[in-house]
């Protein structure tokens, strides 16, 4: 398998607490892998090293084999941030905020070419929006725009997608379209994509893997083998912390 | 001086070459002041030009003072101030607040100082408040060639701030120069003010960024439809407001800032009446 995403050692601090000590993961193409932890057990600190954000304080992070800040081709990984609350009166369509997670494909200084607006369109549709398309971003429900900014990550086609607690507040109708869209990226590109998460709500009878992540890795393998050590894997939010104590 | 050819067969009130000067000043910034306006709007950054215009009050003053024309050394100062302030934005320092407080009075004070001692012309009034009317040639090319700048920027780079508009960390990851855009889009600011000064003065240049955009996005269903009718408004209210200015004598510059205003007291209407109460509080909400 080709690996995509590889940590090494990875530690972190802030000021004198530590964030991350010594973690280690790696993600293959085409894998479907849950990262998974209570809330500030460094979750969207590695995550930040990962995409290149932050600088680790030891160990490396290689994507698709280069360093995250040296990787040329960044349309490879496509990330969909947390909590993004777009400004009450902007006035961008959805297909405008999607067009915009392109510009890495095509190069963010180049005019977008017809094959550039049918990939748009593309990822518009395989998040059930195309009739949302020409609508303002801001009048989409929470769930609505969670999938939009999933069809912006989508947009340049990438090969691995990374997605920093996506479900959270949202309901359950928007979690079952949230995950047959991320099975549909899997399924239908081969893409490996790497979920961010306290939560795993309707996603986690597709997952390859479960990574525990509080501050180093407590678990990484796959479902099955987590409630094998008599861990139940929750498919709603409230029984995750109730695993995730169980597993200390 | 004039252009060549003028004055050009026009119609009233631009039949004469000084009205014809103004036209073409003015049009390079109505039509560049919108198009920086939309992205600081949307940046929460509105009254980054009203800053600037009060840092470049210490350019004026420089250029009085030393005897060099004071578009070259406002240009300078506010270029320096602009980029100054993108830094500690981006930084997000608690300080930030007070040291921008700190640039903008010092500049207009040292501004003033400075004028104060210059030996020839010490009048700052035309660059605080406008005076297009007087503009020659040289200014208007000026003028035409630093809003022409703003433009072709903001065409190559327009798709990629909104980017970055909409979320700097997914930006950054997409390999989007973020920093280099947000201080480009500070340098432009700049650039506009500088550009501005003879139209409607440096105190204010931000209505000419600012509230074109606030009635354009009224009404456009999209981003980019925003932009274009931000122009569009940032044009009608230069050729309205000196046609005004020119008929009842009055101040071109803040004339042209009123029918801004107007144009968007118009357009709060309209809103008003497709969309029911409370028009204008909508339209001036800030991030919830």
């Amino acid at each position: 398998m080709t690996t995509v995403l590889a940590a090494t050692g990875v530690s972190f601090r802030y000021d004198q607490d530590i964030v991350l000590d010594d973690v280690s993961l790696s993600l293959d193409k085409g894998e479907f892998v849950a990262l998974v932890g209570p809330n500030g057990s460094g979750k969207s600190t590695l995550l930040r090293i990962v995409l290149g954000l932050t600088e680790p304080a030891t160990g490396s992070v290689e994507l698709f084999g280069s360093s995250p800040r040296q990787l040329v081709d960044r349309w490879r990984v496509g990330y969909v941030p947390q909590h993004l609350r777009l400004a009450p009166d902007l006035p961008a369509t959805v297909r405008e905020v999607v067009a915009a997670g392109r510009l890495a494909r095509r190069g963010w200084w180049r005019r977008p070419r017809a094959d550039d607006r049918a990939a748009v369109d593309h990822a518009i549709e395989s998040v059930a929006l195309a009739e949302y398309g020409d609508r303002r971003a801001t009048e989409l429900s929470g769930g609505q725009l969670q999938r939009a900014l999933i069809a912006k990550a989508l947009a340049c086609e990438p090969e691995l997608l990374v997605l920093d607690e996506p479900i959270a507040g949202v309901d359950a109708r928007a979690q079952r379209d949230f995950r047959d869209s991320l099975v549909h990226l899997v399924r239908e590109h081969g893409a490996a994509v790497l979920l961010v998460s306290h939560e795993l709500g309707a996603v986690a009878d597709d997952l390859d893997r479960v990574i525990v992540l509080k501050r180093r890795v407590l678990f990484d393998g796959t479902p099955s083998a987590l409630t094998e050590t008599g861990v139940s894997l929750g498919i709603h939010a409230d029984d995750l912390p109730l695993w995730l104590e169980e597993l200390q | 001086m004039t252009l060549p050819g003028m004055p050009w067969p026009l119609p009233w009130p631009f039949d004469r070459s000084y009205m014809q000067l103004a036209l073409v000043a003015g049009l390079a910034v109505g039509a560049s002041a919108p198009l920086i306006g939309t992205f600081l709007v949307q940046k929460r950054m509105s009254l980054m030009g009203d800053g600037i215009g009060h840092v470049a009050v210490a350019g004026i003053g420089a250029g009085l003072l030393f005897g060099t024309a004071p578009i070259w050394t406002a240009l300078v100062v506010a270029t320096i101030a602009a980029l100054a302030i993108e830094r500690l934005r981006a930084n997000g320092t608690t300080s930030g607040d007070l040291a921008l407080a700190m640039m903008f009075y010092g500049g207009i004070a040292a501004g003033v100082v400075m004028a104060s001692r210059a030996t020839g012309n010490t009048n700052l009034t035309p660059y605080l408040f406008g005076s297009i009317i007087t503009t020659d040639a040289t200014d208007a090319l000026v003028v035409v060639g630093l809003g022409a700048l703003v433009v072709a920027c903001i065409t190559f780079t327009h798709r990629a701030l909104l980017a970055v508009v909409l979320d700097e960390a997914s930006a950054r990851v997409s390999g989007i120069p973020v920093g280099m855009l947000n201080a480009m889009l500070a340098a432009l600011t700049a650039v506009t003010v500088v550009a501005a000064m003879r139209v409607v003065g440096v105190l204010l240049v931000a209505a000419l960024m600012v509230l074109p955009v606030a009635s354009s996005r009224v009404l456009a269903r999209s981003f980019h439809a925003t932009m274009i009718g931000a122009v569009l408004v940032g044009i009608a209210s230069v050729v309205v407001g000196l046609t005004v200015a020119r008929a009842w004598d009055l101040a071109p510059g803040g004339t042209i800032v009123l029918v801004t205003l107007a144009i968007f007291g118009l357009a709060a209407v309209r809103r008003g009446l497709r969309a029911g109460p409370d028009p204008v509080g909508s339209l001036l909400d800030g991030p919830h």
